[in-house]
Order: C-alpha cells, then sequence, then structure tokens
C-alpha cells in the first residue's frame, strides 16, 4: 500500500444497488473515500499506487447485518467485540448493529458507549448498536429510549424474546416514533412455543422433541401489524421464518402500514430436518421451518416483500451447544457463512446478484434508517471485493469468531469475501487464502 | 450365537427408528432364546460374567429399571443402578461428564433413561468403550418396549405381520408408541391412533397412522390394542378437561372389543389407571397381555445387552464372552 492510502481496484464487477451501477469499473480510493469511479483502465497513469486485481470479482457497497449478537459485555467467552468484528469483516460486512441481550442489557447509554468504544479501539468493523425496547428486555417498563438514541443507538429491540404485552408494544412505538428509530421485533407467542426446542412438525415428531408452532410467529406479526398501523410507527420484523408470515408482511405492505422485514441466510437455506440427529448447532430460534417455508422466503426476498437478510450471528460456546438438545442454546454463527449461502441462490438462479447485495448492504440499512453505502465519487470507501467462484470448506480454524457453532462446518461452500474495506482500509485480505 | 452375527445390530440400541426388519427380528429371534432362562428354578447362566453392567436412571422408573437389573443379574453381569437422586446430576454436573466418570470405571453397558429427548444418541457421539442402551429419552423412543411388545403380539398371535394395530390415548407424547410406530411400519402393519385431537399431532398421518376421534371406529377389525398411559399432568397442561371426561370416551372397555374387535390381544406398557385408560375386566381378562410384557420384558433385555457385550466394536473391548446362553 502507497504511504498516502491510495489504491484502485482494477477491472472488477461494480455492483451497487443504491447508485444503479452494475458494469466493470475501476474504483479510485482515496483518504477514506471514494474519489473516482471510471470505466477499466482509467486510472493507469497513476504512478506508485496500490492495485487490487479486482478481475473476475464482484466489488460491492460494504456488507451491513442488522442482526448480531456480538456478546460483549458479558459473555466474552463466546465472542467479544473484537472477535465477532474480525468475523464480521472476513464475511465481508462494514457494519453490524449489536443486539442488546448482554450482561447488562443494553437498556442504558453507558452500555452503549461501552459498545462503541470496544468497537472503535476493535478498529476493524463499525457497530452500530441496538437498544432494548423495554429495561432488562423483561418485556415490562419502557428503556431510556432518548438516552441511548442520543448515546448512539440506532434501533431498538428486545431481540431474544418478544414483548408479550401488547400494551406496552404500543407505548413503545409511540415513543420511539419520536427518535426516528425503528422497532426490530422478535416474534413469538410465549404462550404457544412454551418448552420448544424445534419446528413443530413431523421431524420434531418423529425426534420427540416439544415443537415451536409456526403461529406461534405469524399472531404476533399480525398483531404487531396491527398495532404499527394503530400508532403509524416503524416496525421491522426479525427473522420472519414461516411463508405465512411473508404473506402477513406482503399484506401489510399492500395497506401502506409502515413495516419491514428480514430473513436470515439459514433460514434461507436449511429446513427443520436439519436437526436430525439431534444437532444442536441447527437449534435456533425462532427455528428452523419446512422446506416450503425455505421456498416461501427465498421467493419473498426475491420479490422485495422481505427486504433484507441478516445473519442472526449468534455465537455459543462448546457447553453450551454440547448437551441434550433440549438444553442446548438457540443460535448459530452467521458473518462467515452468510455470503456463501446468499451466492448459492444467486447460481440456482433464484436471485440475482444485484437482489443478493442489495439485500445484504443497502436494504438492511435503509430499514434502520443508516445511510446506505455507496460506489460513487465521494462516498465514505466502505466496500467488499467479493469472489463468486472461490470454492471452499469452512473449518474450525477458519472461523474467526471465538465459538465454532456452525451447521455448516466442513459443508463444500462456494463464494466469499476476498477484501474489505473500512473508511479506506483494508481490514480484511483473503486473497492468499485459496480455500 | 457368534460375535459375528451379534454385530447384524449396531454397537448401541438408541431407538428403533434407523433398524432394519433384519435387526428386530435377529433381536426378537434372540430374545426367544432367552425366556427359557427365566422358567429355570435358578434363574441365572454364567453368560455374562465379569462384564459390567450400570443402569442410569436420571428420571424415576420402577419396572423398566427392575427389568433391566434382572436381565443383567440373569445373565451372571455385575449390575449397578444409579437414580437421579444419587447423580451427580442433582449437583450440577453435566451429563456428559457424568458418562465420562462413568465411562473411566470401564462398564460394558450404560443403560439410560433420560427426561430429555436425544440424549442417549447424544452420549454415544461420545462414549467410545461402552455400549449404550437408551432405556426412554424424553418423549422420543424406548426401543426395549417396543420389542418386548412386538416379541409379546408374535407370541400371542404367531405372526408380527398383516396385523391391524391401534394406540389409544397418549400418543401426543408418548415414547412407547413412537417407538412402536417406527417397528410396525417395517413391518408394514396398519397403524392408528385414536385420542382426544390435543393428544394426536397431526403430523402422525405423514407417518404413516391413520387418526381418529372415535374408539369403536378405530378399534373396527383390529388385531391388536394398545393402551396408552394418561399422564396426570396433561390437565394442567389443558390437554383435556377430566380424566372421567376422557374415560367416557377413551376408555378401552370388555363391550366394546367383543363387539369391534373380538379376536383382538390388548397391551398396555403401563403403569396403568383401572377405569381411565382400560376397565379391570380387560386388564384381568384372556386379551390382557400385560404380565407377558412384564415377563418378556426381561428376556428382551437379556437379549440386547448380551448381544451389545458380544458383538465386536464399542463396548465389546474385552471379549472373552462364551458366546452361548446355557
Amino acid at each position: 500500500m502507497s504511504v498516502d492510502g491510495r489504491m484502485i481496484v482494477s477491472g472488477a464487477r461494480v455492483v451497487d444497488p443504491g447508485s444503479s451501477i452494475d458494469s466493470l469499473q475501476d474504483v479510485l480510493i482515496e483518504d477514506g473515500c471514494i474519489s473516482a469511479v471510471d470505466k477499466p483502465g482509467s486510472f493507469k497513469d497513476l504512478k506508485d499506487i496500490n492495485v487490487i486485481d479486482g478481475a473476475g470479482q464482484v466489488l460491492a457497497p460494504g456488507l451491513v447485518d442488522v442482526h448480531v449478537h456480538l456478546r460483549e459485555p458479558g459473555y466474552e467467552w463466546k465472542e467479544t467485540i473484537e472477535t465477532g468484528l474480525r468475523a464480521a469483516v472476513a464475511g465481508g460486512f462494514t457494519t453490524v448493529c449489536s443486539m442488546p441481550n448482554t450482561k447488562p442489557v443494553n437498556d442504558n447509554a453507558q452500555v452503549t458507549g461501552l459498545i462503541l468504544e470496544r468497537a472503535r479501539a476493535a478498529g476493524t468493523g463499525r457497530v452500530a448498536p441496538i437498544g432494548a425496547i423495554t429495561k432488562g428486555s423483561m418485556g415490562e417498563e419502557l428503556s431510556l429510549m432518548l438516552e441511548m438514541r442520543e448515546a448512539g443507538c440506532v434501533a431498538f429491540s428486545d431481540d431474544g424474546v418478544p414483548v408479550m404485552d401488547a400494551n406496552v408494544m404500543r407505548r413503545a412505538l409511540e415513543y420511539s416514533s419520536m427518535l426516528g428509530a425503528v422497532l426490530s421485533v422478535h416474534e413469538e407467542d410465549l404462550s404457544l412455543s412454551r418448552g420448544f426446542a424445534m419446528n413443530e412438525g413431523i421431524t420434531a415428531l418423529r425426534l420427540g422433541l416439544k415443537g415451536f408452532p409456526e403461529a406461534a410467529e405469524n399472531v404476533m406479526i399480525a398483531r404487531d401489524i396491527e398495532l404499527a398501523r394503530l400508532t403509524n410507527s416503524r416496525v421491522h420484523f426479525c427473522h420472519v421464518t414461516t411463508a405465512r408470515g411473508a404473506l402477513l408482511v406482503e399484506r401489510a405492505k399492500d395497506d401502506g402500514i409502515p413495516v419491514t422485514a428480514e430473513t436470515t441466510p439459514h433460514h434461507l437455506t436449511l429446513s427443520e430436518e436439519a436437526c436430525e440427529g439431534f444437532d444442536t448447532n441447527a437449534k435456533v430460534s425462532p427455528p428452523l421451518r419446512l422446506q416450503s417455508d425455505v421456498d416461501g422466503l427465498v421467493q419473498a426476498l426475491k420479490r422485495g416483500v422481505i427486504d433484507c437478510v441478516a445473519s442472526d450471528h449468534a455465537p455459543h460456546d462448546k457447553d453450551s451447544k454440547q448437551c441434550e438438545f433440549p438444553h442446548a442454546a438457540n443460535g448459530m454463527l452467521g458473518f462467515q457463512t452468510s455470503v456463501p449461502l446468499l451466492f448459492a441462490r444467486v447460481r440456482s438462479g433464484e436471485l440475482s446478484l444485484l437482489r443478493m447485495i442489495e439485500s445484504l448492504s443497502t436494504s438492511p440499512a435503509r430499514c434502520f434508517g443508516l445511510s446506505p453505502n455507496r460506489i460513487a465519487r465521494g462516498a465514505v470507501a466502505d466496500l467488499v471485493l467479493l469472489d463468486p467462484e472461490i470454492k471452499f470448506t469452512l473449518t474450525k480454524d477458519d472461523i474467526l469468531s471465538k465459538s465454532k457453532n456452525s451447521p455448516f462446518l466442513d459443508m463444500p461452500l462456494q463464494g466469499r469475501a476476498a477484501v474489505t474495506w473500512v473508511g479506506g482500509k483494508i481490514v480484511f485480505d483473503g486473497r492468499a487464502n485459496k480455500g | 450365537m457368534t460375535p459375528q452375527s451379534a454385530n447384524l445390530i449396531g454397537p448401541h440400541l438408541l431407538g428403533i427408528r434407523g433398524m432394519t426388519r433384519e435387526q428386530i427380528e435377529f433381536l426378537l429371534t434372540t430374545s426367544e432364546q432367552f425366556i427359557e432362562v427365566s422358567e429355570r428354578p435358578i434363574k441365572k447362566v454364567p453368560t455374562l460374567r465379569g462384564k459390567t453392567v450400570v443402569n442410569l436412571f436420571l428420571e424415576p422408573s420402577t419396572r423398566t429399571r427392575t427389568s433391566f437389573e434382572i436381565a443383567a443379574k440373569r445373565l451372571s453381569a455385575d449390575a449397578v443402578n444409579i437414580g437421579a437422586k444419587d447423580s451427580s446430576v442433582t449437583k450440577g454436573e453435566t451429563l456428559l461428564d457424568t458418562a465420562y466418570t462413568l465411562q473411566a470405571m470401564s462398564p460394558d453397558v450404560i443403560v439410560m433413561r433420560h427426561p430429555e429427548s436425544g440424549a442417549a444418541h447424544f452420549l454415544s457421539r461420545f462414549l467410545t468403550r461402552s455400549a449404550i442402551i437408551n432405556a426412554g429419552d424424553g418423549l422420543h423412543e424406548h426401543p426395549t418396549q417396543a420389542l418386548l411388545d412386538a416379541l409379546a403380539i408374535k407370541r400371542a398371535l404367531g405372526r408380527l405381520t398383516g396385523l391391524k394395530l391401534v394406540f389409544v390415548g397418549d400418543v401426543f407424547r408418548g415414547r412407547v408408541a413412537r417407538s412402536n410406530f417406527f417397528l410396525h411400519t417395517l413391518f408394514g402393519n396398519e397403524l392408528r391412533a385414536v385420542a382426544p385431537p390435543t393428544l394426536m399431532p397431526k403430523e402422525l398421518t405423514e407417518m404413516g397412522v391413520k387418526l381418529y376421534t372415535d374408539l369403536p371406529s378405530a378399534l373396527e377389525g383390529a388385531d391388536v390394542v394398545v393402551s396408552l398411559r394418561l399422564k396426570s399432568e396433561y390437565l394442567q397442561d389443558s390437554f383435556i378437561p377430566s380424566t372421567d371426561e376422557y374415560a367416557r370416551r377413551f376408555c378401552i372397555t370388555e363391550p366394546l372389543l367383543k363387539r369391534y374387535a373380538p379376536d383382538s390381544i390388548v397391551l398396555a406398557p403401563g403403569p396403568f389407571n383401572r377405569g381411565t385408560e382400560l376397565t379391570s375386566e380387560v386388564v384381568d381378562g384372556p386379551r390382557s397381555q400385560i404380565s407377558n410384557q412384564v415377563n418378556l420384558g426381561v428376556a428382551v433385555r437379556m437379549a440386547v445387552i448380551y448381544l451389545l457385550c458380544i458383538r465386536q466394536g464399542v463396548g465389546a473391548e474385552s471379549n472373552e464372552v462364551e458366546p452361548r446362553i446355557s
């Protein structure tokens, strides 16, 4: 790299849904920003400059993950902000929104400040914290949303649990609307899902595991659509896992109700059958559903009914997973598998490359009111160079998270981040790793 | 019986699902050879002298635990019982650590009853030196019960194919029902379930089970009627309003059997409640296989322990067992 940090990414297919670009371009990065985007060869006269060969690769705006668990403060043996960000940038993410279910819960400005400080110290990816909707995420009293918003929280969520009390949810929607921050909601009627270990259905029946019926998710989506309508406040549905839930979201959007939705790479890939053999790495909440849900979610994502994809990166230590299935913690890693799992949908023809990048970058940013990363003159150089062709097998050693809980371990994957820039600085360079 | 033929079955007995019909038939044939041992004046053979069987029962059980203990002792194996109260699990130790501790004492077989589904499968991934017998895991499977039920049917009716079986009651959480469904699917038998819809998940149809909510239609032409226990917690969980109301519609009675399934036999894996799931007339009547089931249970468990001890592989490292029964 040259002294002034100038560099060129040459010959890559530049795909930026925000700028409506999808063509071969050279991109010049200077002083942390994109200083020029022009046709290939335009910068060949520049001397003493670091040139990154992007031939055969895709240059995209930095990916934004609006649903991650970094586990710090409180669960540093599972993940820290530093290790989480290392895995995030290796997965192509430049900004991640950390869920507040830390210990203590991020329900006040002190915790928010600590998270932001640790993220700055890590010096890799950016963290945009999500504050709790209710104190301690207990679902009873509103948290200090104004103070947290001022401290840097971009949204609010009690993720992990729903706000079961509809009146508390109504007040939270009304109150947060003055802060311009979306409520990102985990939808689960706890009385219907009590004691669940996986999706309710034939696989749970065969395995003798208690089920989480899809209705437990859908009834809460339906409730919050009505509350969004009542309050005219923004609701974002976390990890929608049912085709029926997507249909409810579609109808709400048709009615002009201000809702958006995300789903996860794993719910777009795996069905409940991944739990066969009592594989605790496949235990997530909400659970993996039926193949018809997987197919329905892919279609909903393609059509924009589901706005975006978020990894729900949920690290858990070995002991939390190496136990009886019903006792195992919910969640799986997401940072380093999101891009390969989405590329699989592009290769199968179900998603366009443009839609894939939109759903991992510009769209989640818009859902959360963040300014989308762009590949345009003057934009901050938060970028990712993706290698769509590279075939690899994810091993425990490749995983940069502190935890290794992924059902995709040792499975053949294709496509991943090659280089990631945050503010013009290379924060991840995986080009030497041939997979 | 040779160690080679014992290798027909897997290194553990975790569940009926995943087994073949040939394996089931082999287990049943082996079991029949052990029935006679329990009929001798001295009910003991030296076959497994020097072998150790640990009964790790982390959920209350009387009959299954006793049956396994007697089975091990009649084979001259040393049987050790550990209940939930005696185990370190109550001191906060994980199941895996408990199992590692036990394995370090080199038992040949660990028989485990556990309140969580999949617990036996979980342990089988980690234990390399002891064979595991699943004696009931949560709501999942209870393979030796399904085997002894099959043996009781085979001996009472002379066949295990071409049968209509009706399961009455607790099919929702019934590990016994589940193992039986897997087993009888292998034999191509017709499976029916009858219960209030709250106790009968609709996905059972995907397992090939026909669902009924009316006892007479379910019993029509049945060869085997299996009464499943109604657990008391069902009252609290809004599954049924009262046991009396349940009994009004689902209690198996002799007049019903006489009218709709005159040639049927009745099984109850027990414990059962007289007057709720089935009447005393049925329990004590000629159709009842209840005491046969208990008796055959010992033979089935002897066969399973024996085969896992003599087969080569996991839990069979030092096999100097005489491959004979007498």
